[in-house]
């Protein structure tokens, strides 16, 4: 596949890249991981293969070979050969297909997967991109025009096409990420750093997502919380999701990117099956945070690892039987 | 009483958890913290998914899905298994930390901060290379950037608050904020108050072990010319 229009921000991402932190060497991993997986298990391939997560503006691709793509995530109406392509469907496409992305719908990212094994880096265990070092993906870094990304494996399914451009796969998935804009959390090991009031200004009022938004971080806009201490934090592990309180009163919350440790106060933290929900915000969203206890944040997310190892195990049989079918 | 209180752990989220040995820099607690984390990465415990040791503390990221049971969160079970290594004293032989005499340049033209901190604290430069080069230091944690090792302390009269905003630094850049000294590692913003550069390469992306320093070694700097870093950087030495 070859990259003819360069979007704003696409790389490669998996789940990420654990193990190594105590290196500095932080996570990557997609911003929406229920999305990014999502897109894998439809098309039956493991939950942790390398995905290209795209922004928008969208990189433009032409397949210079078939495939059987999928993508997942926000909408930006994708199109092929200008014809509009379903999101969370196997699609099958033709040689010298040319897929866009046309408009912003929903969402602030996709994921694409495809359905042959790509030449990659891995690094450190994982495919995902670290911009800062410039490492693991596509060669570390985000997706420039003319870049050409080789499949290992060809796929002959022109019987399948059937001089189609491309043909829609008869199944889908019924559970995609959700827009609540409810975002639950469980109190940080600083929460009680924060004044009652800050506590439950914290619970009640809505935060903005600000234009500082990134796959490092979102700066959120509120009103300012108070803390009860002035005590200094010495610099300890903070994750995906850790909702920290800046020295101004504001909130930021880390997200994919975010470094390994950190100083500031560490007053809630986002639970991990909510994590793909604030993946696909954007600035000037807004979002209230509600409080949960740990046994239901674990449960949520043990029940989105079944649905999905569940759902991939389907997909992977029906994949088998349909190509089975057409080829 | 065993080695290891008092601590406190608390959940980090849904899907790890923090052992804090208290909210301080000190180097018997952040011993502590690195033979608990050499213990627990020597076991390899499948549940395990990440091990992140600071200062004071370990947080240990832990597989949700495989550890909960309906009886039982996994927060719970985690919590057992390293409550179980924390009853004990742990009988490990100390990991062999690594050594390292680390060239610095600190002209004023890699040391931009250099005449910042001489006016702030009353020193001249020499005295701040003098200073600087005359103490082996700890690296206590890595953060911040891939390679990016926090070392201590140093001496109280280098001391000095990091900017209020940070700045582009070069790959190598030698800084101070408060009691910590630190190189960067590649090219990055920083707010830490730089007085020197090292043509030392402190991360190299292709190597198995792509990082130079790990927690528990020890650093110490010299002084070099600016002829000396061209030749460290031009591979003549």
């Amino acid at each position: 596949m070859r990259i003819t229009r360069q979007g704003v921000l696409d790389t490669v991402q998996d789940l990420g890249r654990y193990g190594y932190q105590y290196l500095g060497i932080n996570c990557n991993g997609a911003m929406d991981k229920f999305s990014m997986q999502l897109a894998n298990t439809l098309l039956g391939k493991d939950l942790n293969s390398p995905v290209f997560e795209i922004h928008f503006p969208a990189s433009q691709i032409l397949f210079e070979k078939e495939t059987i793509i999928c993508i997942t995530g926000g909408d930006f109406l994708p199109t092929i050969n200008d014809q509009p392509i379903p999101l969370d469907r196997p699609i099958a496409i033709s040689k010298k297909s040319i897929l866009k992305f046309e408009k912003m719908q929903t969402g602030s990212r996709c994921y694409l997967s495809i359905f042959n094994e790509m030449k990659l880096d891995k690094w450190m265990n994982s495919y995902s991109t670290n911009l800062k070092s410039g490492t693991g993906g596509f060669m570390g870094r985000s997706l420039l025009k003319n870049d050409v990304i080789l499949f290992h494996n060809g796929l002959n399914i022109s019987r399948l096409l059937h001089e189609r451009d491309y043909v829609v796969f008869p199944w889908k998935a019924n559970d995609v990420v959700d827009t609540r804009n409810e975002i639950e959390f469980l109190i940080g090991s600083e929460w009680h750093w924060l004044t009652r009031d800050a506590q439950e200004t914290f619970q009640e009022h809505w935060f903005q997502i600000t234009n500082e938004a990134d796959r490092m971080g979102y700066q959120l806009a509120g009103p300012t919380l108070e803390c009860r201490t002035n005590e200094q934090l010495i610099s300890s592990a903070v994750s995906f999701g850790t909702v920290q309180l800046l020295p101004n009163g504001q909130l930021i919350v880390l997200m994919a990117d975010h470094q390994t440790a950190g100083g500031y106060p560490r007053v809630a933290q986002i639970i991990s099956a909510h994590l793909s929900i604030l993946g696909q915000k954007k600035p000037n969203d807004v979002i209230k945070f509600k409080m949960i206890s740990l046994e239901e944040a674990e449960r949520k997310i043990v029940n989105q690892k079944k649905y999905l190892l569940q759902l991939q195990i389907a997909c992977k049989f029906k994949m088998e039987e349909f190509l089975h079918a057409h080829l | 009483m065993n080695a290891y209180q008092p601590y406190s752990i608390f959940p980090l989220g849904d899907s790890a958890l923090t052992i804090d040995f208290g909210n301080i820099i000190s180097e018997d607690i952040n011993k502590k913290v690195l033979q608990l984390f050499h213990h627990l990465k020597a076991v390899a415990n499948k549940n395990i998914v990440d091990l992140v040791p600071a200062y004071s503390s370990l947080t240990v990221y832990y597989d949700v899905a495989f550890l909960h049971h309906s009886d039982k969160t996994a927060f719970e079970a985690i919590t057992e298994i390293l409550e179980e290594c924390l009853s004990r004293t742990l009988n490990i032989p100390e990991k062999q930390n690594k050594y390292f005499d680390i060239p610095v340049c600190y002209s004023k033209k890699f040391g931009i901060d250099l005449n910042y901190l001489s006016d702030q604290n009353h020193l001249l430069i020499e005295e701040i290379i003098e200073i600087h080069t005359s103490k082996i230091y700890k690296v206590y944690m890595l953060g911040f950037l891939p390679g990016f090792t926090y070392m201590g302390e140093v001496d109280q009269r280098i001391s000095i608050a990091r900017k209020p905003t940070p700045v582009k630094l070069l790959a190598g850049a030698v800084g101070i904020a408060g009691r910590q000294t630190g190189i960067y590692p590649l090219e990055s913003p920083g707010g830490w108050q730089i007085i020197g550069r090292t043509p030392t390469k402190v991360f190299r992306k292709e190597n198995k072990c792509p990082v130079l320093f790990y927690p528990g070694d020890e650093v110490k700097f010299h002084s070099i010319s600016e002829d000396e870093f061209e030749n460290y950087q031009a591979g003549r030495t």
